[in-house]
């Protein structure tokens, strides 16, 4: 490792208003060797990305390429110098409805020396050069938007080369791709890598990592929070360093359960996945916890009802369960508190009475008509009980924050009994306190239902649950009773270590 | 605080400003008969802009009103005159346009997957031409020529036209047009149903966050074609009205139908800040279309400054719902 860097970052800082989201970040990556960067939600991956890529601008450090000092204020001149990223979102990189041709020669449509005229024969000799500079077997004349997603990457990196860049960035470009499409992407990657180029590659997903880091950056909170260059990779290390552990003061006290709510039984949720089979009891909170794309909210949404599994069974209280649509799994007693509020649990016109009310509006009314007395009644109760801040039950949600919003998507369904409770990222965007209040209200209620939390951070697994089950690759993989938790070897799992049998 | 009211009690304001504007300025303006006048004048698009309200609640948009209308008032003329039914097969031949139209359209949006605004434009357009094929182009009266050369000699029953001409007695004899009846009982109903029942608050919610909805067990799909057969039936009551009203299918009428009834209900967005469609607004926005409209008239304006007028109004109804409550993203 005694090259210089290719590309050198050094300090760099970077401020939303008062919030601090990169405090001070060094990276370097020298030339071909992949550098994979790992980092949760919220540790500032994409801002880094976005200033590298010339989309923000910095608050502070500097940034070096090939020894030179580098500041691009567009994207356009963070290309030209060298530095090109391909973003998460495929459609970004590619213009669905042109052919592949003049996706991959469209930046040169405009800027300096550009012709006027648009001629197509010389569009398809170039694109010929690029594809064949990177062995990128498509038809030329094919519209990007017939093309699988797989070929659709290709392209937008293709497009990408075409600048042949010193340093390429790659965010989570396996999100969308399935396995025999990744290995085409990896095969791409060598390739690249033998031509000298510096990778940048972002990813959560744990085969990817293993097979493709020469080095890995963990990032926490806006810092470094490990580097790992050592072969062999300690990618336990990277995945404890990425995921932080802290020292629990208010650790719970593990319950167990003897009467079964739920099974599941040999429950596949993705092709070439393992079965899932898991028992959850009354009156316990079980946490599943892995890393971000491992499944955890597929595994929900099919609990849920939302989502069909490809083979196996499900049972509740004994009798089948296999709903088809939300709102049978609501009549079985299954209640989901869904991920990403703003996207799919708060009804922005309404307020948090209406809010609240919202899943049961038929046991709320009488002959289709609303009984606003007793809407009103449940709503109050469930702003004592959670300790939601507002200043009354007609507030809207806007102006309730985060955490407060959180708890009325919470509230929502802990206003009626259920026999499963499932929580998919219940503290995602969720300040400290709000995060105890609601756990231990999920806690303090569990009697009498089964209560689910997906999570991917461990920490909020140790202090919520009674038992920790852990997910890799669209499977569960281990099992803890969260009274002497191994941590190493539940790091090990997350990390998709050997294989356990499943719990 | 001044902003809240403003925005509040705005278009109230200027609604009660300019009656008292035309009041003072135009003899004869505050007369129950003038009262009256106005809530005929906008009977009919008001019954439409309705039904449209309903699938602005769903976050979608119905612009084939206008044409279901004129659809059923067609099929009502052709029912009576050709077929020689009486009003009650017409009404029923009407209302089955409706449902049929709606169920069409809430099943190209929400299982074709063709934008609202697009799915309900082609229907607009089939439907436009569909009403011209059983007589070739021709407006339907009694005694008209058919295609093949013999003569219709139904005609429309006194009974459907009563809905349009017949006035009940209200302290004045004589007074309320069944049309405006029709049209204050469908207010009612819709503003009850959208307001009071389980229903209406789930399609609101369809309409904020159509994810959330479905997350909490709604029925989306379902409360979406619902919405889109409300506008349709609506649609051909307005229809039905037009019919009862002229006294024969006219081609040449209801142009207008479609844009009043939209800005009916887009006015509505802006009465008492509700920033989003509601019964009572589109109401409200239908009588201050009707208000404006008969002040004018009665001022001798020009016909042709109407429509200018309705699109000003329109303009500075949209900035109030959007600019200044700020709560236009929906």
């Amino acid at each position: 490792m005694g090259a210089d860097a290719v590309f050198r970052v050094e300090g760099l800082r970077k401020s939303f208003g008062q919030n601090e989201v990169l405090g001070g970040i060094s990276l370097d990556l020298f030339a071909g060797e992949v550098t994979v960067l790992m980092g949760a939600n919220g540790a500032g991956k994409s801002t880094l990305v976005k200033i590298v890529s010339g989309v923000y601008s910095h608050g502070g450090g500097t940034m070096q390429l090939a020894g030179k000092a580098f500041d691009p204020q567009t994207p356009a001149e963070a290309i030209r110098a060298g530095v090109v990223t391909v973003h998460q979102n495929i459609n970004d990189g590619v213009v669905a409805d042109l052919d592949v041709a003049t996706n991959l020669t469209l930046d040169r449509l405009s800027g300096k020396g550009a012709s006027l005229l648009f001629k197509p024969r010389n569009v398809r000799a170039e694109a010929k050069a690029v594809a064949d500079r990177m062995g990128l077997a498509i038809d030329l004349k094919a519209r990007v938007a017939d093309l699988a997603l797989a070929d659709r990457q290709m392209v937008a990196i293709a497009r990408a080369l075409a600048h042949q860049p010193k340093v390429l960035i790659l965010d989570e470009p396996t999100s969308s791709l399935s396995s025999a499409e990744a290995d085409r992407l990896f095969a791409l990657i060598d390739r690249l890598r033998a031509q000298g180029v510096a990778i940048l590659y972002i990813s959560h997903r744990m085969s990817d990592i293993r097979q493709l880091a020469d080095r890995i950056v963990s990032m926490r909170d806006g810092a470094v929070s490990g580097v790992f260059d050592r072969k062999p990779l300690d990618y336990e290390g990277a995945v404890n360093a990425m995921l932080g552990r802290k020292i629990h003061l208010d650790r719970v006290v593990a319950r167990s359960s003897a009467q079964a709510v739920f099974t599941a039984e040999s429950l596949r949720i993705a092709p070439g996945a393992k079965p899932i089979s898991m028992t959850l009891g009354t009156g316990e909170v079980v946490a599943i916890t892995g890393l971000v794309g491992v499944g955890k909210t597929a595994l929900a949404e099919t609990l849920f009802g939302v989502r069909r599994p490809l083979a196996g069974t499900m049972h509740m209280d004994g009798k089948p369960y296999a709903p088809r649509s939300a709102r049978e799994a609501i009549a079985a007693g299954a209640f989901l508190v869904a991920k990403d509020r703003a996207a799919s649990g708060i009804v922005g016109g309404f307020n948090i009475e209406r809010n609240i009310s919202l899943p049961f509006l038929k046991r709320m009314s009488g002959f289709g008509v609303m009984k606003k007395r007793a809407e009103r009644a449940v709503a109050r109760r469930q702003i004592d009980e959670l300790g939601i801040v507002c200043r009354s039950e007609k507030d809207e949600l806007s102006a309730l924050s985060g955490g407060n919003q959180q708890k009325v998507m919470v509230a929502r369904w802990m206003s009626q009994a259920s026999r499963l409770f499932i929580l998919d990222e219940p503290f995602q965007g969720v300040d400290i306190s709000a995060r105890r209040d609601i756990a231990a209200k999920l806690r303090a209620s569990a009697d009498g239902r089964a209560t689910l939390i997906f999570v991917t951070e461990i920490d909020e697994a140790l202090e919520t649950a009674d038992r920790i089950l852990v997910m890799s690759e669209h499977t569960i993989v281990g099992e803890h009773r969260n009274a002497d938790v191994d941590l190493d070897r539940l790091l090990a799992e997350v990390a998709g270590g050997p294989l356990h049998s499943a719990a | 605080m001044m902003r809240d009211y403003a925005i509040r009690y705005g278009f109230i304001v200027l609604l009660v400003g300019l009656i008292a504007y035309f009041a003072i300025a135009a003899d004869g303006f505050v007369s129950p008969q003038s009262a009256v006048f106005i809530f005929q004048s906008v009977a009919i698009t008001g019954v439409l802009a309705l039904g449209v309200t309903a699938t602005l609640v769903v976050g979608g948009f119905d612009l084939s009103i206008g044409s279901v209308a004129t659809s059923a008032m067609m099929a009502a003329s052709y029912a009576m005159v050709v077929l020689e039914q009486n009003a009650i097969v017409a009404v029923i031949a009407c209302l089955v346009i409706g449902v049929i139209v709606g169920l069409i359209n809430g099943w190209l949006i929400v299982y074709m997957r063709v934008p609202d605004l697009l799915a309900t434009l082609g229907m607009m357009f089939l439907l436009l031409g569909l009403q011209r094929i059983p007589t070739e182009g021709r407006s339907i009266a009694t005694g008209m020529t058919m295609p093949d050369g013999s003569v219709a000699n139904g005609k429309f029953s006194e009974a459907f036209l009563a809905l349009g001409r017949h006035r009940i007695d209200f302290f004045i004899p004589n007074l309320i047009p069944v049309s405006v009846v029709v049209l204050i009982v469908l207010a009612v109903l819709i503003w009850f149903f959208l307001e009071y029942t389980r229903f209406g608050r789930m399609m609101y919610a369809v309409g904020s966050n159509e994810r959330a909805a479905e997350l909490a067990g709604a029925p989306v799909k379902a409360y979406k074609i619902w919405a889109y057969v409300i506008s349709g039936v609506f649609a051909s009551i307005g229809g039905i009205l037009l019919a009862a009203r002229l006294g024969r299918g006219d081609i040449a009428s209801g142009n207008n139908l479609l844009l009043d009834a939209v800005a009916a209900a887009l006015i509505g967005y802006a009465v008492l800040g509700a920033a989003k469609p509601n019964a009572f607004g589109t109401a409200v926005g239908a009588v201050f279309v009707g208000v404006l409209l008969q002040g004018l008239t009665m001022m001798n304006a020009p016909y042709y400054t109407q429509d200018f007028v309705k699109g000003a109004v329109l303009v500075v109804a949209l900035v109030f719902t959007f600019a200044l409550s700020g709560r236009g993203k929906r």
